[in-house]
């Protein structure tokens, strides 16, 4: 597992059923491109977040796959329309095989 | 008709300094939409002869873009260094098992600590910034090795230790037995330096609000720091930023740390005083 990995997400609490939300979800990485060399000249390995996805109920609302040319700390925000309570779970992919998760609860009404 | 014509010259006129946008803006910083920060303040009495009518946040030259960015902690790239900066207050490093968290407990008791400093220590017999006291807290009571005074760690702690007082009004001490270092870095403010022969006040007192090649100036206001840059992607310190800015007048800069630049910084704080607390701010 990468060092300070950390993922944060904001969405609302609370929505009206039908309703639009934006939510912004951000994972502190360092998002190594594997491109670039230390000071003896080797070949740092890459070291991505490679995939993102977002699901409400079981339900895929963004599924992202990542490239070595996105940049540290990646940066998300999208809408989703809530159609009833329930919980946004969201799941960014290691290079190394490390599985980062979060879940954010909404309630309507 | 003439006269309407002229009119519509008139305020054409008057609009186009905002088309320049070089100009700080009115805007209201409140950040996480419940904190309300003091960005324009009236001169402190120090300065009564300075080239300026009140002092004003850096944040106001920025675009409405990089602006909304502090105004919410979550999309303020600085608080991630704040979460590392957590990280290390409660890491136990050095030989005598402590961490910072061992004496001080919670971060919250840094409330406050920013907004004086860089203050005069009694114990020390000099004006200490806080990465001094940060250093000197590894040192003697940690037996850690201390930061690099503009490295990363540093201002994640700095980042973190400002957090405390934000929004708390910048008032450092110039009286006192810190007249002496302030009366320097106020010598040093306005000492034309490098092959440009250009002082602080040039720029950040003369020609605030104008732009400098492709960049607006601002007052040169430390409330922010540290600060995130976009250009860099990362905190940057104040002393950082001084060593930058006098490189860019083609000068051999001070050592961050050094005498000279902890004269200077208490000097441009007491500058800020009455503006609030902002670290960490964002700026490009």
């Amino acid at each position: 597992m990468a060092e300070g990995v950390r993922p944060r997400v904001k969405a609302p609490k609370s929505a009206d059923a039908g309703e639009v939300v934006v939510i912004k979800t951000l994972i502190s990485h360092k998002m190594e491109s594997g491109q670039r060399k230390d000071s003896d000249g080797n070949v740092i390995p890459r070291s991505i977040i490679n995939r993102f996805t977002c699901e409400f109920n079981g339900e895929s609302v963004v599924d992202v796959k990542m490239e070595p040319a996105i940049s540290t700390n990646p940066y998300f925000e999208f809408e989703a329309t809530v159609p009833e309570a329930g919980d946004f779970q969201f799941t960014w992919y290691d290079d190394d095989g490390s599985v980062y998760e979060d879940t954010k609860s909404v309630s309507v009404g | 008709m003439k006269f309407n014509a002229m009119t519509a010259v008139a305020a054409l006129m008057l609009a186009m300094p905002g088309a320049v946008a070089a100009d700080p803006d009115d805007d209201n910083l409140v950040i996480n939409g419940e904190l309300e920060m003091t960005t324009k303040a009236p001169l402190p009495a120090h300065m009564e002869e300075a080239n300026m009518d009140q002092i004003m946040s850096g944040w106001h030259f920025r675009s409405d873009e990089t602006q909304a960015l502090e105004m919410d902690d979550f999309d303020n790239p600085g608080m991630i260094f704040v979460d590392a900066g957590i990280d290390q207050w409660n890491a136990v490093e050095g030989s005598e098992g402590n961490s910072c968290a061992t004496c001080h407990e919670d971060p919250s008791s840094m409330k406050g600590v920013r907004a004086v400093y860089p203050k005069w220590d009694e114990e020390a017999g000099e004006v200490q910034t806080v990465a001094m006291q940060i250093n000197d807290c590894r040192e003697n009571n940690m037996g850690a090795e201390p930061y690099g005074y503009t490295s990363g760690e540093m201002a994640n702690m700095e980042a973190l230790i400002a957090l405390q007082s934000r929004g708390m009004p910048v008032d450092v001490a110039i009286d006192g037995p810190a007249q002496e270092m302030w009366e320097k870095g106020k010598e040093i403010y306005y000492t034309r330096y490098g092959q440009l022969e250009l002082s602080c006040a040039n720029c950040h007192e003369d020609n605030y609000g104008n732009m400098i090649r492709a960049d607006h100036l601002s007052q040169g206001q430390i409330n922010g720091f540290p600060t995130y840059r976009l250009k860099n992607a990362k905190l940057n310190t104040a002393h950082g930023r001084f060593k930058g800015c006098i490189r860019d007048t083609r000068a051999h800069t001070f050592d961050p740390g050094s005498d000279e630049f902890v004269a200077l910084e208490l000097y441009v704080a007491s500058r800020g005083n009455g503006l609030s607390v902002e670290g960490p701010s964002v700026r490009n």
